[in-house]
């Protein structure tokens, strides 16, 4: 079991730690539901050093990344970031991830899922293979990364920084400041996050995390920010109908499945095909018709339907499983993300919980969509 | 700290059952789970209970209870018949979180076999089972 450069202050803070994709993580402080309720009304503090950060440099970097990417990087500028799958030449899902343009051109950095960094590493360098004007460097064990999360995000970090609101608006979604001077180190700050709410994630050198954590946890006092842990991490990302690699994402389920069509770039700004790998196969399973999609559903209430659960139609006929399955301190009910072969209403829908058949009404997604404000 | 009052005995499943004697001459007991599960389970957001008049038998399951990660079932301490459940709970499942031996509780039950309860653990026992795990 791995642990990150903050496993001190977890357990100081009394954390219950669970098992992650081989990392000892804090699953929660205070409770799921009040951490949860944290970051949806004030701001919590996460963190996500497990994931993992590969840098793809040098002079063919651009080349490498058009082709390792579903989305298109090439008209990422400097201080640009994108969401992206990586596909395999099946159309099956290698991982998701963001991917971070330092240098146009030169310098991509791709924060990936921590269960995935090895075999991410290996079909990126199997990609690479041949060429001597790119490499790869795994920067995971040296970079801690902390998400904070929420709406008094831009106050908090910006007590941190000496920065005034008006400053950190000009830090827009999914644009980041690559070198931070904070005390006497440097942080990375990305206005991204994994919550459905405005944010930041903040990478810094291990060795400078847990100087980072307690002067954010300081900074968040008046706030209302509060640690978080894996637990409410998941709970706000399914309200928000954001995808977790292994459950919406495998190697068997296609982006197009996951219903992220829209981070799937076909052609290039000129309108030429694009030739990502797995592009071939996903051009053809769009053609045929994707055979399943995923489906919001919300059980009949009390029930929860967790991951695996059988959804049938009222025929009893199975049409599809359970991703991914929760309560929604939000919506005070159970919420699920299913794959399913649904055609048009086919009501009711039925799933199997705990044992027993539960009626579940189809809803569009996400079930959690944050009230956007001005400043983000 | 989480404790466990010795004023009634556990299972190994983390369920207490407090006995009491009963209105007509019966012997009455209370059933919840322990601090132990509560805290284990985390935020819990559902308790589903038998009805009253149902027959409850030692060991087997006659209810769950569910939190935000996760579902369990829960385990019948001693056989009994059902005489009252903790409707309070479908409002307020957190009451088992908050407290679990008193506002937290979940069913009465009119014992069949009182001598059932000295098969089951005490404060002490369950402890070290806890405290070992």
């Amino acid at each position: 079991m791995e642990r990150t450069p903050l496993y001190a202050e977890h357990i100081g803070l009394g954390a219950r730690i669970t098992q992650f994709a081989g990392w000892e993580m804090p699953l929660q402080y205070r409770g799921i539901i009040v951490e949860h309720n944290a970051v949806r009304g004030a701001a919590g503090l996460f963190d996500v050093s497990h994931m993992g950060e590969l840098l793809v440099r040098g002079t063919g970097a651009a080349r490498v990344v058009d082709r390792l990417a579903t989305n298109d990087p090439s008209h990422l500028v400097a201080g640009q970031a994108m969401y992206t799958l990586l596909c395999m030449d099946d159309g099956g899902t290698v991982d998701d991830c963001v991917v971070y343009c330092r240098i146009p051109g030169r310098e991509y950095l791709f924060v990936v899922n921590a269960a995935n960094i090895d075999a991410d590493a290996h079909w990126m360098r199997a990609a690479m293979a041949g060429r001597s004007d790119v490499e790869l460097v795994d920067l995971s064990p040296e970079t801690a990364l902390l998400s904070l999360q929420g709406p008094r995000s831009v106050a908090i970090l910006g007590r941190l920084l000496g920065l005034g609101v008006p400053d950190l608006a000009t830090l827009r979604s999914f644009r980041f400041w690559p070198e931070v001077p904070w005390m006497d180190i440097v942080l990375m700050i990305a206005r991204t996050g994994y919550t459905g709410e405005d944010g930041f994630e903040i990478c810094c050198a291990s060795d400078h995390a847990p100087k980072l954590w307690s002067a954010l946890l300081t900074a968040g006092e008046p706030e209302g920010l509060l640690p978080c842990g894996l637990g409410a991490r998941d709970t706000l990302r399914l309200e928000a109908a954001l995808p977790l690699y292994g459950h919406e994402l495998s190697p068997t389920i296609t982006p197009l499945e996951a219903g992220l069509d829209r981070f799937v770039a076909w052609t290039d700004r000129a309108g030429r095909p694009r030739s990502f790998l797995g592009a071939e196969a996903l051009r053809r399973i769009k053609a045929a018709g994707v055979p399943r999609r995923l489906v919001g559903l919300l059980p009949e209430r009390p029930r929860i339907a967790r991951a695996g659960a059988v959804l049938s139609v009222a025929s009893g006929q199975p049409v599809g499983f359970v991703t991914s399955g929760t309560f929604s301190p939000t919506l005070g009910s159970g919420i699920a993300l299913a794959l399913a072969r649904v055609e048009e209403d086919p009501l009711p829908l039925w799933l199997e919980v705990h044992g027993r058949q539960v009626s579940a009404e189809r809803v569009a997604l996400p079930f959690y969509r944050r009230r956007r404000t001005q400043s983000s | 700290m989480e404790e466990y009052p010795d004023d009634r005995r556990y299972t190994e499943e983390h369920e207490w059952i407090q006995s009491e004697n009963g209105q007509q001459g019966g012997v009455q007991a209370v059933v919840g789970i322990t601090d132990h599960a509560q805290c284990a389970l985390g935020d819990i957001v559902f308790v589903e209970l038998p009805a009253i008049g149902s027959d409850l038998h030692q060991g087997e399951a006659f209810g769950t209870v569910e939190s935000v990660k996760s579902v369990s079932d829960l385990y019948a301490p001693a056989s009994g018949r059902v005489v009252a459940i903790n409707a309070a709970l479908n409002e307020h499942p957190e009451y088992v979180n908050e407290d679990p031996y008193g506002r937290g509780w979940m069913v009465r039950i009119e014992l069949t076999a009182p001598a059932e309860l000295d098969r089951l653990l005490d404060a002490g026992a369950y402890e070290r089972l806890v405290s070992g795990s």
